[in-house]
Order: C-alpha cells, then sequence, then structure tokens
C-alpha cells in the first residue's frame, strides 16, 4: 500500500495547524479565503465514491477518507465467493489511486465526532477539522437483537454479510459439509444490507450443493412475507434447483427467535432447525461512528435530507449508503455510488454558497440465479415529502418470462457493473 | 474545453425550461449513470457514455422509455425522465471527458 500511517499522520498535522490558525482567526470557517476541508469517513463504495467525486468536482476542495482498513473487500459478488465460483482476491481493492488523486487517506479508525467544534477523533488521539463532514459507515451487525447470536456465535454460524474472513468460513463450512446436509439461511427484517442478498446467496449456495452435494437441502428462515425481486427468485429456485431451496416465510413461522451455536440450531415459534451449516444474518443498523456523530434516530438508521444527504439531526454532517435512510433506495452499492456523487454535488455546491438543486438518482441491482442467470431490479428517485421516493412509471424488475439467453445478458452485465463500479471507485 | 462546455450547457439551458445550471453541475439523474457507464474497463460490455454524441444518448434513451430499442434494464430507467430530463443528460454526458 501507497498510504503510510507516517505521511497520513503528517498529512494531517499539517491541516489540522492549518484548521487551528483558522480557528483563531475567526470563529466561523473562512471559505472564500481557504479551500474547504471534506472529511469523509468510511471508504467503501459510499465514502470512497464521494471523496473522489468531490476532488473531481473541484480539485481545491481538501478531501480526506478516513478508513482504518488498509484493503477493501467488496460484498456484491461475494456470493459467488461462498458458491466457489470466484477468489476473494477479486473481491480486494486498495487506496493506492485514490490516495494519488490528491486525496489525504487517513488509515485509522474515527473514534468521536464533535460536531459542533467540527472535529473528528481519531484512534491514535489526534482529530481532523472539517467544514462538512460526510459519514459512510456502512453497516453494524446487531449482536444484541437475536438472543444466542454474538459475535462468538458468528465464528460458528457465519453471516458473512460483511465479506471477508466470514465469506470465507462460510466457504469453508460448506465444502466440509457431507452430501445430504442441510443448509440454513436466517434472513432479517427490512431494512438491511443488500435486499436480494440472501435470496442470491440461497441460489448460489444450491448451485453448488446441485453440482457437488446434490442430496442436500437449503432452507431459508425469512422474518418477512415478502422479499426482493421475489417472483424471480421463486421461478428460478423451480426450474434451476427444484426440491432443493425451501423458502419459510414469518407467517410460516419462518422468524428466528434464538440461536444455539452449540447445536447448530436456529429457534422458531413453529420448531427448531439443527444444521450442518447455519448461515445467520442478523438485525442491523448503521456503523457506529454514526451514532456517536448524533446522526442516528430510534430506527438506529440515519434520517437524511433528500437533496443533500445532511443529517436532520446532525448539522454539517452528510450520511450516505447503508447507513442512511433513504427512503425507496435500497441499500445497495449501487445506490451508495449514486448517493455519494450527489452528495459530492451538493457539498461543492454548499460550500461555494450555492445552493443544491433535487436531484434525481438511479439504482440497479443485479441478482445471479445461477452463473449465467442474471436478474434484476432497478429504480428511478427523487426528493418529495422529505424523503426519497420512487419516480412513479419507472423502475421495476427483470420480466417474469424471459429466454435463457436475456438471463445470461443480465449475469454478463451484473459482472461488467461490477467491473465498472470499482474502476471508478478504486482505479 | 471550458468553451465547449459553456456552449454545451447554453445549448441545454435554451433548449429546455429546466433550471439553470452551472455547466459542470451534473442534471437529475445524470451523476448516477457512471455506476455501470464509465466505460474503459476490462471485461465490461456496458458502453462508455462519457464524450459520447449527445444526439445519439437522447435518442436512444426515448427508444428505450418507448420500447422501440430493446433493453434488459435501461427501458425501466429511461421511464424515469422527461424529455427535458433526457436531453439534459446526454449534454452533460457528452460533455464529460
Amino acid at each position: 500500500m501507497g498510504v503510510s500511517r507516517r505521511i497520513s499522520r503528517r498529512k494531517f498535522c499539517s491541516a489540522s495547524a492549518a484548521a487551528a490558525v483558522t480557528a483563531l482567526a475567526s470563529p466561523l470557517p473562512v471559505l472564500a479565503q481557504s479551500a474547504a476541508r471534506i472529511v469523509v469517513i468510511g471508504g467503501g463504495f459510499g465514502g470512497a465514491s464521494c471523496a473522489r467525486a468531490l476532488k473531481q468536482i473541484d480539485p481545491k476542495l481538501q478531501v480526506t477518507l478516513v478508513e482504518p482498513n488498509r484493503t477493501f473487500t467488496a460484498c456484491p459478488f461475494s456470493n459467488n465467493v461462498i458458491a466457489g465460483l470466484r477468489s476473494i482476491e477479486e473481491q480486494k481493492f486498495g487506496y493506492d489511486k485514490i490516495a494519488a488523486s490528491g486525496i489525504t487517506v487517513v488509515a485509522l479508525e474515527a473514534t468521536t465526532i464533535n460536531a459542533a467544534a467540527r472535529t473528528v477523533g481519531l484512534a491514535d488521539g489526534t482529530s481532523l477539522s472539517y467544514d462538512r463532514l460526510v459519514l459512510s459507515p456502512g453497516i453494524e451487525l446487531r449482536f444484541d437483537a437475536l438472543p444466542g447470536y454474538d459475535e462468538a456465535a458468528a465464528a460458528k454460524m457465519p453471516h458473512a454479510w460483511k465479506a471477508g474472513e466470514q465469506t470465507l468460513l462460510l466457504r469453508k463450512q460448506l465444502e466440509a459439509m457431507d452430501d445430504g446436509g442441510l443448509v440454513v439461511i436466517a434472513a432479517p427484517a427490512n431494512p438491511f444490507r443488500c435486499p436480494p442478498g440472501p435470496y442470491e446467496r440461497a441460489c448460489l449456495i444450491a448451485h453448488y450443493l446441485k453440482t457437488k452435494k446434490p442430496r442436500s437441502k437449503l432452507i431459508i428462515l425469512d422474518a418477512k412475507d415478502t422479499f426482493s425481486k421475489q417472483r424471480l427468485f421463486q421461478n428460478a429456485w423451480k426450474e434451476l434447483y427444484p426440491g432443493m431451496v425451501e423458502w419459510i416465510s414469518l407467517s410460516q413461522g419462518g422468524k428466528v427467535n434464538a440461536v444455539d451455536p452449540a447445536t447448530n440450531t436456529l429457534i422458531t415459534d413453529f420448531g427448531n432447525h439443527t444444521a450442518q451449516v447455519a448461515n445467520v444474518i442478523p438485525p442491523q443498523r448503521a456503523g457506529r461512528i454514526a451514532a456517536i456523530a448524533g446522526a442516528t434516530d430510534n430506527t438506529g438508521w440515519c434520517a437524511i435530507d433528500p437533496v443533500t444527504f445532511e443529517s436532520r439531526s446532525a448539522p454539517n454532517i452528510h450520511v450516505i449508503g447503508d447507513a442512511c435512510l433513504a427512503g425507496a433506495m435500497p441499500k445497495s452499492a449501487f445506490s451508495a455510488n449514486a448517493q455519494a456523487k450527489t452528495c459530492a454535488n451538493a457539498i461543492a455546491t454548499l460550500v461555494a454558497g450555492g445552493s443544491p438543486a433535487a436531484p434525481k438518482l438511479i439504482n440497479t441491482c443485479y441478482s445471479l440465479a445461477a452463473p449465467d442467470y442474471g436478474i434484476s431490479i432497478a429504480g428511478v428517485y427523487h426528493p418529495k415529502n422529505g424523503l426519497l421516493a420512487d419516480v412513479e412509471g419507472a423502475g421495476g424488475v427483470s420480466p417474469l418470462e424471459a429466454s435463457r439467453d436475456f438471463r445470461a445478458r443480465e449475469a454478463d452485465y451484473a459482472q461488467s457493473w461490477f467491473a465498472t463500479i470499482t474502476a471508478e471507485v478504486f482505479g | 474545453m471550458k468553451a465547449l462546455r459553456a456552449v454545451i450547457g447554453l445549448a441545454t439551458v435554451m433548449a429546455s425550461s429546466l433550471p439553470v445550471l452551472a455547466a459542470s453541475d451534473p442534471p437529475p439523474g445524470a451523476a448516477s449513470c457512471s455506476g455501470c457507464h464509465s466505460g474503459g474497463v476490462t471485461g465490461s460490455s456496458v458502453s462508455r457514455l462519457n464524450g459520447r454524441d449527445a444526439g445519439e444518448i437522447a435518442t436512444a434513451m426515448a427508444g428505450f422509455r418507448d420500447g422501440s430499442l430493446p433493453a434488459t434494464v435501461m427501458n425501466r430507467i429511461a421511464k424515469g425522465f422527461s424529455d427535458d430530463e433526457l436531453r439534459a443528460m446526454a449534454a452533460w454526458l457528452a460533455a464529460q471527458k
């Protein structure tokens, strides 16, 4: 990695010295005389996109990206890794190009935020001053929400909902499982990261089982009665994996109330399921720093202004990506990237003293039912009644009736999207 | 390049009833396109839009919207935009490097 902690610290020290001078000279940020300082916390699809967009819109902006991990491991396509179709290395991206584009990358965790003083405290005790702060912290898995499911339990019953070691753990468990074993996926209630993700995962695990362990079975225990791309997924299960995938909805007793990691058991009102491989996707909330910043509401997520993505509760702090409540927009990498660019434009306008125009945003999410079988959901969104709402008449899912060639093209576009977006953000 | 952008920006403003934007500000929706269409990427089957002819982009979007041009997902996306919005997006994308 080209981003050494030493360089980051040095840059940061000079930035904070300059900030101190500014603070002494005037109680207000002096935007006309000095370039605005924008700090972005979180180096995933949202934060990294936003930092890059800010620098691209106005190279004079002082943009700092705070991200403790030296490597980003992407979630989209990580279900392919779980299914043995892809290497985890293809999911990994570094911050060298971002640093080379004039953005200061600070490889430390942000631990405190003082919204009144506009400072971010870092894990080493130093701090950064900002004119505008962007939070893109992704999700925190709630280890307090499902009895029996804590961090230790996740080592036995992986969530694999943050890509990396957990992805590989679930992969290893599937590889070690005997033919004829039972795989259970516990899917959470809304809202959560990647709404079609559990069902794509069911497809791709079934693809692995069908190929290598055809007597095995997969059950999805769901805390919901409906889910994203539902008919398309259900058709794909029937068509591609007949008799292998069973979905148990909330009203059929699918909600997991507790787990017992010692016996790999998932407990519902209607009975217990003991799995050879249990993939427990727990409830989630905004990444921790959002709560520290005072940007979360009682849902655990962040209410935002749909034009600027500025927090409803924490002034000068913008929240993008999975952590924000973006109305009709799903928590996806595509959404995070689109929100990041919209937020960057709004911030550039705000620091220049302007007033941002109402945006429109697009989301497109592909899922793979098999390596050559893609399905998608798309939407166009605009601010309405203080939220991001669907533009009526637009969006929707892939046709229920389509040729295998059509599905193959969508699978190809899914791959293309991943190659393009990761190049835009990290390349 | 600046002059070219200014001309395109002016043309956009004249052609549409949208609020006046600085030449560099993306019109509604345009910033989202590069998620798939930034192009020049190995392994991508999706076309690059930056620098492409504005008329070509606007015509394609209108075709996706009314169904005369077959698509997998662009038909669903194009329906979210008016004629004026599509023209503004096309002009902005054409002006991007």
